[in-house]
């Protein structure tokens, strides 16, 4: 019972606003239910309105079980982290992950073995496509983003995470909107858009938790004890900022009817190809390097505890970068109805992109002058550097892939999908786990598992990495060189269908490839989950690892 | 927190900027000259590509670039050098007929490479690549036919189809003898093991080929010949080859009495230009099985 002479506890505003607000949700989508055109789209509406009334009762939960004020920003002086947040969307992030490698190899026995779509509408390669590109880029990679976008910025502005529910919002409303969108896919709900494939409803839904995302990191850097930005933070701060503009240029859409799923996105004929791929691009560049680039600079410096290589290079290669990357679209569109214009400046801003992309890569290998040794005795080093070798060969890659002349060759072909998943697997992928592989411990206060699992980790997955890449340049140049082959007497040497049968061998080298990366991710889910759940405290190793103060 | 004070590093020996963000220090080498100078050299590139070729947007059009070269005129040019080495024969396919063209050495080569992609691309997912069928779709490398295999006959059938939407198709179809109630069970399985022993195929023990013959000179010789040796009127096999569009399994005999067959092939007389199909006419009569 409440003790008459303590203070009154009382709801902020914060608390009492949001409930009203998923209160009204709660209703609009019990309507939107009830009158919906299709089931599939009732349904989500029904899944709204359950996760709406689940957030009411949370916060009133929440209210009742808090102390009677909100948590301080600091305790005896130090910034009293708020890490519940990031715990959440690291563990998203494994499940996720696990689930999008999973999906990612079924597709690509698919494409190898057609029969397995097993005539079932639900899992055909095209609606697995999306759930694979979805679920790896913004399930998995989103939330390994999210973590330790919010680890970092707390760690390195020594304040505690803006706002009291609102990082909750963020980490739980975005993974929400990811359940809406992958089951939206199963369920044949798309827009038709590359990588931004959700509805009208799903997008307003995530613009909402995106702007949220951007003024809590905002405040937090606002609030921040260091009289400096670190340069991680003015990497995140791009990824979400530059995501949320193209989030909004690109879905720009009507809707058919509040009670349906469909809408025309406003962009029309090359306009909207050329708006689809400034967003496509850059969804590359601000949430796949720009997000990643973020990560790599917290926590390479930190593992190898060595300095950052070179401050101004990270100030140089950081504006450049950012200013370079949004032109670079239209190299998506080369040879097709698009003006000249635009394809020479999406292909030559490409080209001067290199460097600037290079710059990071110098920065994140180079920080281990000094400490080279430790990439034979730290896995988790191995693995963070090894991605930066990755990043490097990819954004080499990238800019000569843009050229016209090679493009030609590559476009349309397996090529493209070999150099997305040089920077998928290796880049993003490995960076990823070697963050999680550092910050789960941490997080947990824990040692970690196993270091010699992680080696096994990093083996297993660096072949099955190469078997990807390698079987997909070979087949994606051979399918390129067959569909230009002409006949002495002026026709095409090759059919189609030829062309098909002639990929099968280097499909099943890819989806054995696929098969390697997912068991090493299997055994980091096993290894951090055996992390988390042991009852030994962290080693005082640890301790060389927190702020020297 | 730290002070504002450049240390120098001891392993490299370069100076901080001073500045520490939870226990990270950055060191203040300078750009790597390599790595500026290549950034330099690719902006003085773009900066070359620009006045090269069509970049800048202006109000109305764009930069056009000092040679003038534009993505639209240079597909029509290469789509010309096509034209140009293709034509003459070209037209002397256009102008020649099927019987012409596969007397005309030259000319027929020439039609085999015009059929062989266009039988790829269109023919290919029902008879295979190489025209090697499939079951229920006819081999076209031997010399059984359903309709015929003279030069007139395949074209006629590639321009009508069978059982195709098409009035001047080929029609006929096998009858449903087992659904339909015509024939019982015990008749068809005699039948069909009669329609194996045509061939020398072995019949089942206990098999009643008397009331097989019986039954298969009643319901199948009309259309299928007293002797078994098919009507190409109607595109009845011949069921003495041991050439099986189906399958030679007493099974699938059964399932095409008890069923009947009806394969279609579309009419392509409106979708292929005459000079293709004239084409393709050659290509599947020098396949293998072409009849004089």
């Amino acid at each position: 019972m409440a003790n008459a002479l303590a203070p009154q506890k009382q709801m902020t505003f914060g608390e009492g606003g949001m409930a009203l607000a998923f209160v009204a949700l709660a209703l609009l989508s019990i309507v939107v239910a009830a009158k919906a055109y299709t089931p599939e789209y009732a349904f989500h509406a029904y899944l709204f309105t359950a996760a709406s009334v689940a957030a009411v009762f949370a916060i009133i939960n929440r209210y009742y079980n808090r102390s009677t004020e909100t948590p301080p920003l600091t305790i005896d002086g130090k910034p009293n982290y708020n890490m519940g947040p990031v715990k959440f969307a690291s563990f998203a992030s494994v499940f996720w992950g696990l689930a999008g490698f999973s999906v990612g190899l079924y597709i690509a026995l698919e494409l190898a073995y057609p029969g397995l779509n097993l005539d079932i509408s639900y899992i055909t390669f095209g609606r697995l496509r999306p759930l694979h590109t979805s679920a790896v880029i913004f399930a998995f990679g989103g939330n390994v983003l999210i973590a330790t976008s919010f680890y970092v910025v707390q760690r390195t502005c020594r304040a505690r995470l803006a706002g009291d529910l609102a990082p909750w919002f963020v980490v739980l409303g975005y993974n929400f909107f990811i359940v809406i969108a992958g089951t939206g896919y199963l369920l044949g709900i798309t827009q038709s858009k590359e990588y931004a494939e959700p509805e009208w409803y799903s997008d307003l839904f995530l613009t909402v938790v995106w702007v949220t995302y951007f003024l809590v990191y905002l405040g937090t850097i606002m609030r921040r004890t260091e009289p400096h930005i670190y340069v991680a933070n003015w990497f995140y701060l791009a990824f979400i900022l530059t995501i949320a503009v193209l989030h909004l240029g690109n879905n720009a859409a009507v809707p058919v009817s509040l009670f349906s799923p469909k809408s025309y996105i406003v962009w029309s004929g090359v306009q909207d190809a050329m708006v689809q791929w400034w967003y496509g691009h850059n969804a590359v560049g601000f949430f796949l390097t720009a997000g990643f680039l973020a990560i790599m600079y917290y926590f390479i410096p930190k593992r190898a505890e060595r300095p950052i290589y070179s401050y101004r290079l990270s100030i140089i290669h950081f504006w450049a970068l950012i200013f370079l990357y949004i032109w670079a679209g239209p190299h998506h569109l080369h040879y097709t109805a698009l003006p000249d214009w635009a394809q020479t400046l999406g292909m030559t801003f490409s080209i001067m992109l290199w460097m600037p992309s290079w710059g990071g890569m110098i920065n994140g290998i180079m920080t281990l002058s000094g400490a080279w040794d430790k990439l034979r005795t730290d896995p988790v080093l191995r693995m963070l550097v090894v991605s930066v070798a990755f990043y490097g060969m990819s954004t080499f890659e990238g800019p000569m892939m843009s050229v016209k002349v090679v493009n030609s060759l590559s476009h349309y072909t397996d090529w493209t999908i070999g150099h997305v998943h040089s920077g998928a697997l290796g880049w993003v992928g490995y960076v990823s786990f070697g963050a999680l592989y550092c910050l789960i411990p941490w997080l947990w206060n824990r040692p970690l598992y196993s270091l010699k699992l992680v080696n096994w980790h990093f083996w297993i997955s660096t072949i099955g990495i190469v078997l990807y890449i390698t079987s997909m340049w070979v087949s994606g140049i051979l399918q390129g060189l067959m569909w230009r082959a002409y006949t002495p007497l002026g026709f095409l040497e090759y059919s189609f269908v030829e062309t098909v049968e002639a990929m099968h061998p280097f499909y099943v080298i890819r989806a054995l490839g696929g098969f390697l990366f997912l068991t090493g991710a299997l055994i980091m889910a096993f290894n951090l989950w055996k992390t988390v759940t042991s009852t030994e405290a962290a080693a005082p190793a640890h301790v060389t690892l927190a702020p020297a103060e | 927190m730290a002070e504002e004070h450049k240390e120098i590093d001891a392993l490299t020996g370069t100076a901080t900027t001073g500045h520490e963000w939870d226990g990270i220090h950055e060191l203040n080498t300078p750009l790597p000259r390599w790595w500026l100078w290549l950034f330099y050299l690719t902006i003085v590139w773009a900066i070359g590509y620009w006045v090269v070729y069509p970049a800048w947007p202006l109000i109305t059009s764009s930069t056009q670039g000092v040679f003038g070269w534009h993505s639209r005129a240079a597909v029509v040019t290469d789509l010309a050098e096509l034209q140009a080495k293709r034509g003459p024969m070209m037209a002397k396919l256009a102008g020649a007929s099927a019987a012409e063209i596969a007397g005309d050495p030259q000319l027929s080569d020439f039609a085999r490479a015009v059929g062989r992609v266009a039988f790829a691309d269109n023919c290919a997912p029902c008879h295979g690549s190489g025209g090697g069928g499939g079951r229920g779709y006819p081999n076209l490398n031997d010399d059984d036919w359903l309709w015929g295999g003279k030069l007139g006959a395949i074209e006629n059938t590639i321009v009508h189809g069978a059982r195709s939407t098409d009035d001047k198709g080929h029609m006929g179809n096998m009858p449903a003898f087992g659904r339909d109630g015509i024939l019982k069970p015990n008749e068809m399985s005699a039948a069909a093991d009669y329609v194996r022993s045509l061939s020398g195929l072995s019949t089942e023990p206990g098999a009643d080929l008397t009331l097989g013959k019986k039954v298969f000179a009643d319901n199948c010789a009309a259309c299928h010949g007293p002797e078994g040796k098919g009507n190409r009127e109607v595109g009845a096999p011949n069921l003495t080859d041991k050439i099986w569009l189906y399958g030679p399994d007493k099974q699938t005999i059964m399932q095409g009495i008890q069923n009947g067959r009806g394969g279609v092939m579309p009419a392509w007389g409106g979708r292929l230009t005459e000079p293709t199909i004239k084409a393709l006419t050659v290509y599947v009569w020098t396949l293998g099985g072409g009849e004089k």
